[in-house]
């Protein structure tokens, strides 16, 4: 399996956890000031320096349990809070988007420009932030570097360790099933008709060589796809057209998102047995990258401001049916991890963990390692 | 390796990965010896000339002619190498790839069958390297590619295909299965006999001279390794075609919503074949009525 996989799973799962919020933050009439406030903290989190240094070391994928403590720790970085269910539903909605896109990609490499249509719409959320703004670019800037010099081979694995990931994952998404992307089995639909992907022919031709490498013989056949020629190839660049509309923003303000729990089979409940298994490593190996975000300084609000709950249902009573209905085998078991109490297992660790800070940068005042951001500031 | 009901391991071999950036694997192609009787798997030989990672290796399933080798191996970068079998194994040819991943090959008659990370199956000449045969085959990238080695069944062809030509059987016209993310399975016919119904390219016209060429106008070549073709041909330049490979489209499956993973016959005639997809749990069997 490809150990280059992590970023582009992290990175694009938390750009549709920012477009949900984004929507629910709306939908629930959060104040513009605090509504931007968490948006900003989150992103300024998501795309720390250090942080970003440590989620492109190759390594394995983390287990979706770990991941999933990743994106709590995440979505708590700033003044709001979810319940339980609320996160529960935030993070189905976050795989199942993701799990479409990889899907549904035309060309293995493709889902790079997935990865850079989310990095586009988290830069319009912070546009009016050029210190965080710049952190995104350098995060733009790194993936071109590691990844856009990639063989098909190379992406066409890491695709597949996505994949891997992903299997057996059939939630139902409302916003999908409406939109006929979904089977109401859970399965997405995998369409026959559109453009093909760039550098692939239409298919129905087979051309015959003679032993000079001349053509000699041209024949068709048909079947019941309906493919076209595509128009133009999306641009890997900092800036560009990316021409895919998948790793768009999906979600208006006037759409609910609702999950439906699949009904329980058998073949369900055995295989979730092995997953919710009590594992002795589980604390272990949670995780890096979570000791990372828990040990962030978070922001006592300024000016008196205080907190909020979001709730991704539409009423609180739907919340809490839904945590008291969501069924076992899906539950994620999160494993609270405070973060402040472990002492530091590494040197390395402590040492990062001591200088993470998530406030803005201030003109002129260039700590180790910010000058760039410093220097940004200064323009 | 497993014994034959794949309860038991009898054998393995740990790869000595030097120590690099994780993940790619460095192309070596690795040989045992497997002796008749009892479990005693040596390794011997290593190749080595793959640049890339080997993604499919498939041994001669007919009879190999003259100088065309009994092995290919595959990799990443579409790059295909022939090889001869023995005491030590013998680098016949290499076909060099053009940027896409050959995923899938299969050996019949001295024609090597290919399939690529962009839809399309190429047919290959394993002694001269050249390319005989270019199918757009599917829309995705190409997981499996079977050959059944026997006569097989093959349907009437649809009619609505602009030039479609219907060959009479011949004795060893395998058949050729492909699948691929695209959700479609297809089996095509195989063949390396002369064309009846093909008057440009017929054992009675001018043997070694240069027929006439149903091409695009200015007698194209054929786009892909153009540069390996004309190296190729000093290993060996036919000068008749007597047995020109043909290939023909029997069969179309769409296997609805499921991106085809594994495709293989289950029987050598290729009256059956079996598919696997992602996210499916099981393993659905096709058979020709």
């Amino acid at each position: 399996m490809s150990s280059r996989t992590l970023p582009l799973l992290f990175l694009n799962l938390g750009g549709e956890m920012l477009y949900i919020l984004d929507q629910r933050l709306r939908a629930q009439s959060i104040p513009g000031e605090k509504a931007r406030k968490v948006m900003n903290d989150i992103i300024a989190t998501m795309f720390n320096k250090k942080f970003i240094e440590e989620l492109f070391k190759p390594q394995d994928l983390y287990s979706k349990k770990a991941l999933r403590t990743v994106y709590d720790r995440l979505a708590h970085a700033s003044i709001m809070r979810l319940n339980q269910a609320s996160m529960d539903k935030l993070y189905d909605l976050m795989t199942m988007a993701f799990k479409y896109q990889v899907l549904l990609c035309p060309r293995p490499r493709d889902i790079l420009l997935v990865t850079y249509n989310h990095l586009d719409t988290i830069k319009d959320f912070i546009s009016d932030s050029p210190g965080i703004l710049n952190q995104v670019d350098e995060t733009l800037r790194r993936l071109i570097e590691t990844y856009n010099c990639l063989s098909d081979g190379e992406f066409q694995l890491i695709r597949q360790t996505l994949l891997i990931f992903f299997q057996d994952m059939h939630i139902r998404v409302s916003i999908f099933l409406k939109d006929k992307v979904q089977n109401s089995n859970g399965r997405f639909v995998l369409p026959i008709s559109g453009p093909v992907p760039w550098g692939t022919e239409v298919p129905g031709l087979i051309r015959i060589f003679n032993h000079k490498g001349v053509e000699v013989k041209r024949a068709e056949f048909t079947t019941a796809g309906n493919y076209v020629i595509p128009q133009r190839e999306g641009s890997f660049e900092l800036y560009g057209d990316r021409v895919l509309k998948l790793g768009t923003n999906m979600y208006s303000m006037t759409r609910p998102v609702e999950t439906h729990m699949s009904r329980s089979s058998k073949k369900l409940v055995s295989q979730a047995k092995e997953n919710i298994a009590p594992n002795p490593l589980a604390k272990e190996e949670l995780n890096f990258l979570a000791r990372l975000l828990g040990g962030l300084d978070i922001q006592k609000p300024a000016g008196g401001e205080t907190g909020f709950r979001l709730n991704l249902f539409t009423t609180d009573e739907e919340e809490e049916h839904a945590a008291q209905t969501r069924p076992e085998e899906l539950s994620y078991k999160v494993i609270n991890i405070e973060a402040t109490q472990e002492p530091g297992r590494r040197e390395e660790l402590s040492r990062i963990l001591g200088e993470l800070e998530v406030t803005e940068p201030r003109p002129g005042s260039a700590e180790k390692g910010e000058d760039l951001l410093a220097l940004m500031d200064g323009l | 390796m497993y014994d034959s009901d794949g309860s038991t391991m009898v054998f393995w071999h740990a790869l000595d990965v030097p120590e690099q950036p994780a993940g790619t694997s460095f192309g070596a192609v690795l040989v045992f010896d497997i002796p008749p009787k009892g479990t005693n798997v040596t390794l011997s030989e290593v190749l080595e000339q793959h640049r890339d990672p080997v993604t499919d290796i498939a041994a001669e399933q007919g009879q190999a002619p003259d100088g065309a080798g009994d092995l290919v191996t595959a990799d990443d970068s579409g790059t295909l190498c022939l090889w001869s079998s023995g005491e030590e194994f013998t680098l016949l040819g290499v076909i060099p790839g053009s940027g896409s991943t050959c995923s899938s090959v299969r050996l019949w008659n001295g024609i090597v069958a290919a399939g690529y990370g962009d839809g399309q199956i190429r047919l290959w000449e394993a002694g001269s390297g050249r390319i005989r045969a270019q199918v757009s085959a599917h829309a995705r990238w190409i997981y499996a590619l079977d050959l059944a080695p026997l006569t097989g069944k093959c349907p009437i062809l649809p009619h609505g295909s602009a030039t479609s030509v219907v060959s009479p059987r011949s004795l060893r016209s395998p058949q050729l299965l492909s699948g691929a993310e695209d959700s479609f399975v297809h089996v095509w016919e195989l063949s390396r006999n002369p064309d009846t119904d093909d008057i440009e390219v017929s054992p009675g016209l001018g043997r070694g001279t240069r027929s006439h060429s149903c091409s695009l106008g200015n007698g194209d070549l054929a786009g892909d390794g153009d540069a390996a073709l004309g190296a190729a041909a000093e290993i060996w330049e036919p000068r008749t075609d007597p047995l020109p490979p043909q290939i023909q489209h029997c069969h179309a499956e769409r296997v609805t919503d499921t991106q085809v993973c594994g495709a293989r016959f289950c029987d050598p005639a290729g009256d059956t074949f079996a598919v696997t997809g992602y996210d499916l749990s099981e393993i659905l069997c096709y058979g020709s009525v």
